[in-house]
């Protein structure tokens, strides 16, 4: 994509982000959002963020290889690991990192 | 409450925040331009789009080749939790002038919202209560403007071979594992996965939208059985 594309690309994603946003100002507070909204919406960032990452880690070439070639699903599965023992988006970004370099250069 | 103290406790406020974004807002940079985007369109979503998991998001589509479409509606979807704050603040902002409610949601982030609204609750007769909120929020906004001008200027001088975009899966592992507290959670996150990796031969990465779809409707239907 061209850059003009991109920015146009952004400023379609910016004004829809703002209309979420203004969506119960604009509303005055005489309405609140409904109760099915709010018990689904914890899943939507679990769900969208999942779906990216997991073929990430898990294809190489379009098939599934958790094989000793594949350094992103073992680097994945240790930043999940101290991601859930430590809950710190740095340190689990540093040690992922750390990981697949170090796989690389073993392979 | 004047207006300037106003703002200066919404800004005091978000300012401890600004040591977590910051390097998020680095990494950001450093990843959009290893995905491909030049670094003027790189920095300008910072305040154009101005949401940080959407634009890490949208960084990865990117570099996957996604439709345009489809990242249009993976922003909305990843960002559809900011109605709840807009929700949450509307009653405060009710009988402010349209130009103050415009600005204030535009700078409506998840930080800003946590860093006002303790402030708010506790003062919402205040007239000068969208002080607070915009001091938070002007706050945020400047700090990552900053971070990701640092990140694209640094991403610039270094190699594109590096192999850093896998910052991006590794920036929503830390994101999404903490958020996995419940067996709901954790059924909607496999569900998610197991048919992303299924359907990745679907042409336009359209598996990606089915697979959450699929992920959110697993995740419902779990909770909504342990409710009974």
């Amino acid at each position: 994509m061209s850059q003009t594309a991109l920015i146009l690309l952004w400023i379609a994603c910016g004004a829809l982000t703002f209309a979420i946003r203004y969506s119960f100002i604009a509303l005055e507070g005489h309405y609140q959002p409904p109760s099915w909204f709010i018990r689904w919406l914890p899943f939507v960032p679990i769900a969208a963020l999942t779906a990216l990452v997991t073929p990430e880690l898990l294809l190489v070439a379009g098939q599934v290889d958790i094989g000793t070639g594949n350094p992103r699903f073992w680097a994945g599965l240790l930043a999940i690991a101290v991601a859930a023992r430590w809950k710190n988006t740095l340190l689990t970004i540093a040690s992922g990192f750390v990981a697949f370099w170090l796989l690389q250069q073993l392979a | 409450m004047t207006p300037s103290s106003a703002f200066l406790l919404g800004v005091r406020a978000l300012l401890p925040m600004l040591l977590g974004v910051a390097p998020f807002g680095v990494i950001y940079g450093v990843v959009a331009l290893q995905s491909g985007i030049p670094p003027l369109a790189a920095f300008l979503m910072s305040s154009l789009v101005f949401a940080g998991s959407a634009q890490f998001l949208l960084a990865q589509l990117i570099g996957v080749g996604a439709p345009a479409l489809l990242m249009v509606g993976a922003v909305g979807l990843i960002n559809l939790r900011h109605a709840l704050y807009s929700a949450s603040v509307a009653p405060v902002l009710h009988a402010l002038p349209r130009r103050w409610k415009l600005l204030l949601a535009y700078l409506l982030t998840d930080e800003a919202y946590a860093a006002a609204i303790p402030h708010l609750l506790a003062e919402p007769r205040s007239p000068q209560a969208h002080w607070i909120l915009f001091g938070s929020g002007f706050a945020l906004w400047f700090g990552w403007q900053l971070a990701t001008l640092a990140g694209v200027l640094i991403g610039a001088q270094l190699p594109a071979d590096l192999g850093l975009d896998f910052a991006l899966p590794l920036t929503f592992i830390a994101i999404v594992v903490p958020l996995i507290d419940s067996r709901a959670r954790l059924v909607a996150a496999l569900f998610s996965g197991i048919v992303a990796v299924l359907l990745v031969a679907l042409p336009y990465k359209t598996g990606l939208f089915v697979a959450a779809l699929a992920g959110l409707a697993a995740g419902a239907f779990m909770q909504r059985r342990g409710n009974r």
